[in-house]
């Protein structure tokens, strides 16, 4: 009945391999590239956002309620077919020679995530209690200098839970960056499908490594709130 | 150092500090006490701005507060605070709570910095503490870090908000004695607290407070054996006894 003849060789060597590794590759330094913006954006996202100064406040928050309330996939398509229209020359020059691909699905994975990581920083500086604050603010620190030192290094240390979600969210969303030709492992998958018809082999092996690593990064974060943040808790 | 000019606060309707003329002078101890409720916090808050004034006058080292040119930060620093709650740092360590502001305001190298934190630490009895995190230490260890870390900054005036209350008893002892020994140092010192012994022994005035107006201004002797207001002898009477 079933007809369809298993050849698990495709994916575990020889040149199929090879493009599943390269994928690999390409997911992880979209991701890791991503991730490390997104979490910086988010962070500056998130101080805009508990301003005492009116319009940055109101910037940020159209900000977030922006970009997280747009498909993903829109802001793809948005920088990739969209962004060039509008901007100069100069800068059109430059992105053309570079690899536009990558670069459009990094600005849109990073600006879509950091919305959701600005949000947890925000709830993980608001569970800090305010006399950390006020001990800041004591001793002469100013109130960037207080968020920098002492505020925001622990609600970081908080919303780890929270950012492993984003960044395995971040993760996976970056296999959409193959609907603009970025080569990273969903479109390497197809493209082994599409020239041997393994389609269950090819995307099997993909499913496998996108586990992989978020096991990884999971692990990872695991691991940091044993080692850094526990020994920080029961104050 | 310190002198309030008919000062003013509300919270809202509520009338924390109604009309404060007070002059604490350079390396004077001074004690406040009073019920709960009746503006004590509020009173030392508002010497480092942590509380702004909505009237009158607060001049502290010569700068008034509610002047825009006065850098409040800098003021700041030349001020210790130790809070109730101790309110270290818990994600750093004892070291690093004492070497944050010294070397990030003061500019200090982390060599210069943390030599001086060492002495100070030496100075609370805890050195060998340097690498521990605030969670690992006892409540009255933890103030002693708070009071070291105040230290550091060297300042010109130290202010306590209740240090001793939030402390086991048998804890009390320790922090008390960091205390004395500071006011003995010639610090200028206000602290807000019902620990009568220790206002006995260094303070040089004791102000009682209630509903936010200072009712009774003396020194210790004259305000134990002979307090003026019946709210005063009520308080003391019910402070010192011995059910309390
Ligand atoms: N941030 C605030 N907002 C509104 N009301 C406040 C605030 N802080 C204090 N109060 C009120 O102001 C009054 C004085 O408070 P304060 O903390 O100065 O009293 P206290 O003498 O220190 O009392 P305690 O001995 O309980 O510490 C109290 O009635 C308190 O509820
Ligand atoms: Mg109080």
């Amino acid at each position: 009945m079933l007809s369809y003849k298993f050849d698990w060789a495709i994916v575990t060597s020889g040149k199929y391999f090879d493009w599943i590794v390269s994928g690999f590759y390409v997911t992880i330094k979209l991701s890791a590239v991503s991730i490390a913006l997104s979490f910086m954006l988010g962070l500056i996202i998130a101080i805009m956002r508990m301003s005492h100064f009116r319009p940055v406040r109101w910037f940020a928050h159209g900000y977030l309620e922006f970009f997280r309330n747009t498909p993903l996939l829109v802001q793809i398509f948005f920088w990739y077919f969209g962004s060039y229209k509008v901007l100069p020359a100069v800068a059109n020059d430059w992105l053309v020679k570079q690899d536009f691909e990558f670069a459009a699905a990094v600005i849109a994975l990073t600006i879509y995530t950091s919305a959701f990581i600005a949000e947890d920083i925000r709830s993980g500086v608001r569970s800090i209690p305010k006399e950390q604050m006020e001990a800041a603010r004591s001793s002469g620190f100013s109130y960037l200098r207080s968020m920098q030192f002492i505020i925001l290094p622990q609600a970081v240390r908080l919303t780890i839970p929270p950012l492993i979600n984003q960044f395995l969210n971040l993760m996976k969303n970056s296999s959409l960056a193959m609907t603009i030709g970025v080569a990273e492992l969903m479109y390497q998958a197809r493209q082994v499908e599409s020239y041997t018809f393994k389609g269950f082999e090819a995307f099997s092996a993909a499913t496998l490594v996108y586990v992989a690593i978020s096991f990884t990064i999971t692990g990872l974060m695991t691991l940091y709130d044993k080692k850094v943040l526990q020994p920080l808790k029961g104050r | 150092m310190i002198r309030f000019e008919g000062v003013h606060k509300w919270f809202d309707k509520l009338h924390v500090l109604n009309n404060i003329n007070l002059h604490v002078r350079s390396g004077e101890v001074v004690v406040v006490c009073g019920p709960s409720g009746s503006g004590k916090s509020t009173l030392i808050r508002t010497i480092n701005d942590l509380e702004p004034i909505n009237e009158g006058k607060l001049l502290v080292d010569g700068k008034d507060l509610s002047d825009k040119k006065t850098d409040i930060n800098k003021m700041r620093a030349e001020i210790g605070f130790v809070f109730q709650q101790f309110n270290l740092y818990p994600h750093l360590t004892v070291l690093r709570n004492i070497t944050l502001a010294t070397m990030k305001i003061r500019n200090l190298s982390r060599k210069d910095a943390e030599e001086q934190a060492m002495t100070l630490l030496k100075r609370v009895g805890l050195p060998e503490k340097r690498d521990a995190y605030p969670s690992q230490l006892s409540g009255g260890q933890q103030q002693r870090v708070a009071i070291a870390r105040g230290l550091a900054m060297k300042p010109k005036i130290m202010l306590f908000d209740e240090p001793t209350s939030a402390l086991d008893p048998e804890m009390i002892g320790e922090v008390l004695q960091v205390m004395k020994d500071l006011a003995l140092s010639g610090m200028t010192m206000i602290v807000v607290s019902h620990e009568m012994g220790f206002a006995r022994e260094v303070s040089h005035r004791i102000i009682f407070m209630d509903f936010g107006t200072i009712l009774e201004e003396a020194p210790p002797e004259e305000f134990f054996k002979n307090p003026q207001h019946d709210r005063a002898k009520q308080f003391l009477k019910q402070i010192l006894s011995p059910m309390h």
